[in-house]
């Protein structure tokens, strides 16, 4: 029980993520988590103004219920399976972070400074959370896919796309954090 | 209803997996961005090898679905446009917001509730992008 309640190394994680991915598969699906943002549109009604929105909804429930599911197993890993322990960030994500003025580091799954009430009440705080949650949702159906359809699935099947897709998500997270970050924070 | 269980067991073993490798943390996916540290590097890099084995040797043995067909990938479209620049639009925002999809969700069920208006921006950015899709080089 004590390797459980201890945060699971990448050895572990890693595999099991692979486990997932194939279960989907063997289970007649597939591994693609940002599909279900465009099912949410469509159930919303947004194929009434958007074709691209207009597809039988009904056929991915089955992903929605893996959503579903993945909230369920977030709550019992953070309620039950977690002894209060703080992240175990290297020396140097600690200095840099404190440089842009962030306290509290590793504390919480979430840094404060961005995801407290407080923080989300604040403009920047809230365009912070807004921008970044727009750029995903039009960037992974742009690409067709994100970490789960093309860096886990579409990576394991060698294919060129995710490859490409791949490489673009680290184009993107490069520029955020060593362009952008030192003007924002 | 029963047919779905076995996709809410999945998601949970997904959710789980997730909060204990410390993958849905933000500081780890800032940390991942500056090459502080080798653990989301091992994460993805022990399952893309774990995938691979998997799915070559599925295809060796010939393993079925669960209904009967060959077990198989969906193939991705050729292009290139369209991966490169929807990546980056995405990297830019998972550094950003620290969170892909996955964790957005997982991220509710660990309390962090703010995290519902990245899940309601990311529909608005999937909606903006069915909206101007035939308009967009792919």
């Amino acid at each position: 029980m004590e390797y459980i309640l201890q945060p699971w190394p990448w050895y572990v994680s890693g595999p099991l993520i692979a486990l997932i991915m194939f279960s989907l598969l063997f289970f007649g699906k597939t591994f693609g988590m940002s599909s279900n943002l465009r099912t949410m549109c469509s159930i919303s009604g947004a194929g009434k103004l958007v074709p691209f929105f207009k597809f039988d909804w009904k056929s991915q429930r089955w992903n929605l219920v893996v959503v579903f599911g993945a909230i369920i197993g977030g709550f019992i890993a953070h309620n039950f399976l977690s002894n209060p322990i703080n992240i175990d960030l290297s020396q140097n994500t600690l200095a840099d972070l404190k440089t842009l003025g962030f306290n509290n580091i590793g504390q919480s799954l979430l840094p404060p400074e961005l995801f407290s009430w407080d923080a989300v009440f604040s403009i920047k705080g809230l365009l912070i959370l807004v921008v970044g949650g727009f750029l995903v949702g039009f960037g992974t159906r742009y690409a067709g896919g994100c970490t789960s359809g093309h860096a886990i699935t579409g990576l394991s099947s060698l294919q060129l796309p995710s490859l490409i897709a791949v490489v673009g998500f680290f184009i993107g997270g490069l520029i955020m954090i060593h362009f952008i970050y030192p003007i924002l924070f | 209803m029963g047919k779905y269980i076995k996709f809410l067991g999945v998601g949970i073993l997904f959710g789980i997996v997730l909060v204990k490798s410390e993958a849905v943390s933000w500081y780890r996916i800032f940390e991942m961005f500056k090459f502080q540290s080798f653990h989301m590097y091992g994460i993805i890099g022990t399952a893309v090898t774990t995938g691979i084995i998997l799915l070559l040797l599925s295809k060796q043995l010939k393993v079925k679905t669960i209904k009967g067909e060959n077990l198989r990938v969906p193939l991705k479209e050729k292009g290139f446009i369209r991966y490169i620049a929807g990546g980056t639009i995405f990297g830019l925002g998972w550094a950003l917001c620290g969170a892909c999809p996955g964790p957005m969700y997982i991220l509710v069920g660990t309390g962090m509730f703010s995290i519902l208006i990245v899940i309601a921006a990311a529909l608005l950015g999937t909606f903006t992008y069915g909206f101007f899709k035939d308009k967009l080089p792919h």
